[in-house]
């Protein structure tokens, strides 16, 4: 904390294109009340599928025209189609940036497995017409990178562009790793955050061999119930959000709108299993912990967590488990958009944190959809029902990934 | 299958494909300053034309080829060339040697 070198950093700019809306007042308003989005999936036929299974949390259409032109479009999965929408959304809400220079301006997108869908056509080209049908656009639709590659040449940003390929903690990591770069003086805008499109017929196929998606395909809409008792896996969602960091004083000298201050970052790993948590949440915890000694900030004095909250039984059981370790028993308020959202996967962390700064700015939790009755085994205090008023105060928002990959990042409130 | 139709498939591709507008494809528009093809773009281009015609055109035949009207030439002569089947049936190398 007592670095002479580290710069301050504000986030100035926010987008989303989720599955609660592909605007920011669309999708705060579904946060604050708790409206949950899952249904039928419509984006593919789904008869492939375990009848179980034929549901998610998809984004509503939006015109793709003001971002990507028809060859770009055409040649893009829809990975980078929101990821890049939801990025040139930021940057248009952060204003008139002034002059930058492009080599100090970059681009981090959390991503967890790229263009899947383009992947998943094009291998069946492959099979029905043979190699010589499969598309040359193939590579670069299902690259991870296509999306932070194709929002700096949308920018003409120059400076560090880099793919965040952590699974679900890959949103956190994406806005976690830009802001280290704007503190210690690499770069002085940034655009951080995460996308997915894993929405999938091979994914879902793998995720329910897995066990990890809900079943609860009779009333979809209350499938995703983090912290619930009767949790019984996510539901898959899709979608992209960013944010724009940029150097504090920069900030304040072009008169920008700040919705908050990145205070702190942490990130660590459980060297555990590749899929399942640490027993405990060990890892969770300490990396939560680092985050807040990053930051500079008691446990005490944090006014909620947004917690990474899947609605699977052992993700929510080991996060619960570490934030009592962290703060305490029911010392703080906790929440997870997921209820409403689904599991973006590397798009998660980066709607949350989109969320978190709305959340600050209105001085409210939003509530835990679907959370109808505490866990009894789980001691931490789930915001349900309806948004909590609280204190303005410093946020930890979390993310954990697949290969025991742990993200926790501190945001503070703008100065009154 | 004369040059006429050649010429308007070859639109119906480009639109599609392009999305420029059907006016822009004439037999003088250069792939790359005209019409913004890129080598990639000119691959996948090819590509729907060979279906479209159900022919093959080799990539060593590819060389050379800047107009819509040179791309023209070469479908019909590639439509000549064999039974669309037959010509279909072989692949590159085949028809064009060791170089395709």
């Amino acid at each position: 904390m007592n670095d002479p070198a580290r710069r301050r950093v504000a986030v100035t700019g926010l987008g989303v294109k989720s599955p609660a809306g592909t605007d920011l007042d669309t999708y705060w308003t579904a946060l604050r009340d708790g409206t949950p989005t899952a249904g039928p999936i419509r984006r593919f036929d789904p008869s492939i599928l375990p009848e179980q299974f034929r549901f998610a949390c998809e984004v509503p259409e939006f015109d793709l025209a003001p971002y990507l032109d028809f060859k770009e479009a055409r040649h893009a999965d829809r990975a980078a189609h929101l990821g890049v929408a939801a990025a040139l959304d930021a940057v248009a809400d952060a204003g008139d940036l002034g002059a930058v220079d492009p080599a100090r301006c970059g681009v981090y997108a959390g991503c967890g497995v790229g263009g899947l869908m383009s992947m998943e056509e094009q291998n069946q080209v492959l099979h029905s017409r043979g190699s010589s049908r499969v598309s040359p656009y193939l590579v670069p639709m299902m690259m991870a990178n296509a999306t932070p590659a194709t929002i700096g040449m949308k920018l003409g940003w120059t400076g560090p562009n880099l793919c965040v390929a952590t699974a679900c903690a890959a949103g956190t990591h994406g806005i976690g790793e830009a802001y280290m770069l704007v503190r210690h003086g690499v770069a002085d805008v940034m655009v951080g955050g995460g996308t997915e499109a894993c929405m999938t017929p091979l994914a879902m196929s793998s995720f329910g061999r897995m066990g990890a998606l809900s079943p609860r395909v009779h009333e979809p809409e209350r499938a995703s119930r983090p912290f619930d008792p009767d949790r019984d896996g996510f539901v898959m969602g899709e979608g992209a959000g960013f944010l724009v960091l940029e150097e504090w004083e920069r900030a304040v000298a072009r008169g920008a709108r700040i919705y908050g201050e990145v205070l702190g970052y942490a990130r660590n790993t459980d060297a555990y299993h590749i899929t399942a948590p640490v027993p405990g949440g060990a890892g969770a915890a300490a990396c939560m912990q680092m985050a807040l000694a990053d930051a500079g900030v008691d446990p005490s004095a944090v006014a909620h967590v947004n917690a990474h909250g899947t609605s699977t039984p052992l993700n929510d059981a080991s996060e619960a488990q570490a934030i009592v370790k962290v703060f305490g028993e029911r010392a703080v308020p906790v929440t997870s958009g997921k209820g409403v959202t689904g599991h973006l996967v590397a798009g998660a962390g980066a709607i949350e944190a989109v969320a978190v700064l709305l959340a600050l700015g209105e001085g409210v939790v939003p509530p835990t959809a679907n959370h109808d009755r505490d866990d009894p085994d789980l001691a931490i205090d789930v915001v349900a029902g309806a948004a909590r008023q609280v204190a303005p105060g410093p946020v930890v928002s979390n993310s954990f990934g697949f290969g025991g990959h742990n993200a926790s990042v501190v945001l503070g409130p703008a100065p009154a | 299958m004369d040059r006429q139709e050649v010429l308007e498939g070859l639109a119906d591709v480009a639109v599609e494909l392009l999305g420029v507008d059907r006016e822009q494809v004439t037999e003088d528009a250069r792939f790359d300053e005209d019409l913004d093809v890129d080598s990639l773009g000119l691959v996948e281009f090819v590509m729907a034309v060979e279906d479209r015609f159900e022919v093959k055109v080799p990539e060593d035949r590819l060389e050379g080829i800047t107009t819509v009207g040179q791309a023209a030439d070469l479908v019909l002569e590639m439509a000549g060339s064999g039974t669309p089947a037959e010509t279909a049936l072989r692949g590159p190398n085949a028809v064009s040697g060791a170089g395709g």
